[in-house]
């Protein structure tokens, strides 16, 4: 790119470049590997089970030999299916899951082979987009995989993926700008750098919180795995995958647990950067140490997913809806307006302490003033609620008659409908009189 | 052009991305399912943005996957999916005239196209990407000047529009409640002061020998459970006997005596 700060970045010579990629490459499916059997052995453990432990030392190459059992297995493709869409579906998942890495620094600069080159295959200014960017196009595969499968659930799945994703992605965006604005840039780099004395975790606490939020709700992991709630769509979106296409699912699943996990270290947690105590060490940010910081703070929120599904239970779909909508957006909204005030103050204005004082005096009456309107809201739904219930039950037993206001009018709750008679369409005597039996009968039961 | 040379990386972008998008807008025209248009589309919205940034405007092309190949798309997607897995368009004309209208207006919006980029590439002389980029100290940098400098009013005035509009589509399809909404607390205390059985019936008693509905659940004394036969069979007594020696078993396995006091069948 054009910009000076971005000179470290494709200055590479070419087999630099490819060792990078095939580096990253090697290393996410290893992750993979690892964080299933991580994931079969700790939640077996927190269950009182104890998992995998035949394969290998532990049962570290369970999930490799799973993976095995599952290239080699039956691929069944439904009749209903749209052939193409069906098979590029999971493409688009594994693809997207696997770029999404390219901008995530591993480490500083380090000297391979006598070249000096950053531990990031590339940076640009809005490197951070770029992943959120990769992560829409990744929901594709989700939603593709659920309509081309031809059948009820994984078309309810797909839905499911699209609504959630649209909406944690709002969350999740916002929650970035408060990092934006803190560390002047949008790339990856510069935002680690940004964090040298304090990591944006302790300082932007509620982005942190928000991200985090919304970081699992993204990947689609329990306690909001509801495309692929078991207990209602059998599978979800991939219900009709097998074989190596489940696979490519499964893999794309567990690479944007990484992702994530890899985004919240760069965006909050410093990045390489070494943590407290380790930092006092004056050769804890140099060289190929920052590269195990990096592994030992994603394998923590790798951890905390893993705890996560061991511990909560999936939320009804509703209920995930509104907290997305209702209580992140709008918490997320007003974090960066205060953030943005924050930062202006700091920057271009100067304010004496009595200023500053009444600043803040009038922040604490406007909080006031609307706590206080909230609490008169909050009465008048409580009025209402009582008025509505009071009017139902003066209503039981009325009977609501619908030419009383000269309008066929529903009933309102708590009134009876009134069955009027039908009266039987003649068209022969003798059916004429089976019918009005008939739906005399009826009336009878209805009533 | 008065910009520099184009660069082999730059041209071999150009050529495949280019050559996609064209087929992607292509197919979105000729495919007859609704679905595979949208799929089309969302191919030539993402090789326009890789053009964007190989033109140095790597936030128009981010902001162009996640904008549109990432919320709209998306949200066109769900709609046809919502609509009808099968659902392919009609190709009926609702419209009179639609086919001459819409070639004229196809050569008119054309001939617009080719006069703006024709001006543009005579009138205006170009200063060059880099220089335009780095005028600000980074393409963002410039984007955020004249988004929030001299386009500022145009930028807000946008904002508004769209704000009205989804304010307007909430409350075009908002619905008023006839009373508060039920919580879940006062569902389950209804559910429970009704009287009525408040949890799920007794499945049938299904054994190795009657796979069937019909077959009655047995309780723990030993009596056939009715709760377990469903309501119609039970009104038209299409109901299945159980072995006495079955009872018998039963009774004895959960530890009761060999009375049959408690036995209905």
């Amino acid at each position: 790119m054009t910009d000076g700060q971005f000179g470290i970045f494709g200055g590479d010579p070419w087999w630099l470049v490819l060792g990078k990629t095939v580096a990253i490459f090697a290393l996410l499916v290893l992750l993979t590997l690892f964080t299933i059997w991580w994931e079969r052995r700790v939640v077996s453990r927190m269950q009182n089970r104890i998992g995998p432990n035949r394969v290998g030392p532990q049962g570290l190459l369970q999930s490799l030999m799973d993976g095995f059992k599952l290239a080699f297995k039956e691929e069944v493709i439904p009749k209903a299916a749209h052939v193409g869409v069906y098979w590029i579906a999971p493409v688009i998942s594994a693809t997207a899951a696997f770029i999404a890495f390219a901008v995530i620094p591993f480490g500083p600069t380090v000297s391979v082979f006598g070249v000096e080159t950053p531990l990031q295959l590339t940076d640009f200014p809005v490197s951070v987009l770029y992943v959120l960017a990769i992560a829409s196009i990744g929901v594709y595969g989700l939603v593709l995989a659920g309509w081309s499968s031809g059948s009820t659930y994984p078309l309810l799945g797909g839905l499911r993926s699209t609504a959630q994703v649209i909406s944690y992605e709002i969350a999740m965006g916002l929650s970035f700008v408060a990092v934006f604005i803190y560390a002047g840039s949008m790339s990856t780099s510069q935002i680690v750098l940004a964090q040298e004395p304090i990591w944006f975790a302790v300082i932007l606490l509620p982005s942190f919180l928000i991200y985090v939020t919304s970081m699992v709700g993204e990947t689609n992991r329990a306690p909001f795995d509801l495309p692929e709630a078991e207990g209602e769509l059998v599978g979800g979106f991939h219900t009709e995958y097998s074989s190596l296409k489940f696979a490519m699912f499964f893999l794309a699943e567990y690479i944007n647990m990484v992702t994530v996990s890899a985004l919240a270290t760069t965006l909050f947690l410093g990045g390489y950067l070494a943590p407290w105590p380790l930092s006092l060490w004056e050769g804890a940010n140099s060289g190929w140490w920052p590269v195990l910081w990096w592994l030992i703070k994603v394998q923590l929120f790798i951890f905390l997913f893993i705890w996560l599904r061991g511990t909560l239970p999936r939320l009804r779909y509703d209920q995930f809806m509104k907290f997305g909508w209702k209580v992140l957006i709008p918490v997320a909204l007003v974090w960066v307006v205060i953030v943005s005030i924050a930062r202006l103050f700091r920057n271009d204005v100067n304010l004496s302490n009595t200023e500053l004082l009444l600043v803040g005096a009038v922040v604490i009456v406007v909080l006031l003033g609307g706590s206080w309107l909230l609490q008169i809201r909050a009465n008048r739904k409580e009025d209402r609620r009582a008025q509505a219930e009071e009017d139902n039950a003066r209503r039981v037993n009325e009977v609501l008659t619908g030419a009383a206001t000269g309008h066929p009018v529903p009933p309102l709750p708590g009134q009876r409908f009134e069955y009027t008679p039908r009266r039987a369409t003649v068209t022969s005597p003798a059916i004429a009189s089976d019918s009005a039996d008939d739906s005399a009968k009826e009336e009878g039961t209805d009533a | 052009m008065t910009g520099g040379e184009v660069g082999t990386g730059e041209a071999i972008v150009f050529w495949v991305s280019g050559t996609l998008a064209v087929i992607g807008a292509l197919g979105m025209v000729i495919s007859r399912k609704a679905v595979h248009s949208a799929l089309f589309i969302a191919l030539t919205m993402v090789n326009l943005a890789i053009l964007y940034v190989a033109n140095s405007a790597p936030f128009l092309g981010m902001v162009q996957i996640i904008v549109y190949t990432g919320a709209v798309m998306m949200l066109f997607l769900f709609v046809l999916m919502v609509v009808g897995v099968d659902s392919s368009d009609s190709l009926i004309e609702t419209i009179k005239g639609q086919r001459v209208a819409g070639l004229l207006l196809g050569i008119g919006f054309s001939i617009l196209l080719i006069a703006g980029i024709g001006n543009g590439l005579m009138e205006t002389s170009s200063v060059g990407l880099n220089a335009a980029n780095s005028a600000q100290g980074g393409n963002v940098e410039g984007l955020a000047a004249l988004m929030f400098g001299p386009y500022l009013i145009a930028f807000e005035v946008t904002a508004a529009l769209l704000i009205t509009a989804a304010m307007g589509a909430m409350i075009l399809t908002h619905r008023e409640r006839w009373m508060p909404k039920r919580t879940q607390r006062e569902l389950s205390q209804d559910r429970f002061a009704s009287g009525e059985h408040p949890g799920q019936l007794p499945p049938p008693g299904v054994y190795a020998r009657h796979n069937a509905v019909d077959t009655p659940a047995l309780l723990p004394d030993g009596s056939t459970s009715d709760l377990s036969i469903p309501e119609p069979l039970r009104a038209r007594e299409d109901v299945r006997d159980v072995d006495h020696a079955d009872i018998e078993e039963v009774r004895q396995l959960s530890g009761g005596s060999s009375s049959t006091e408690g036995e209905d069948r």
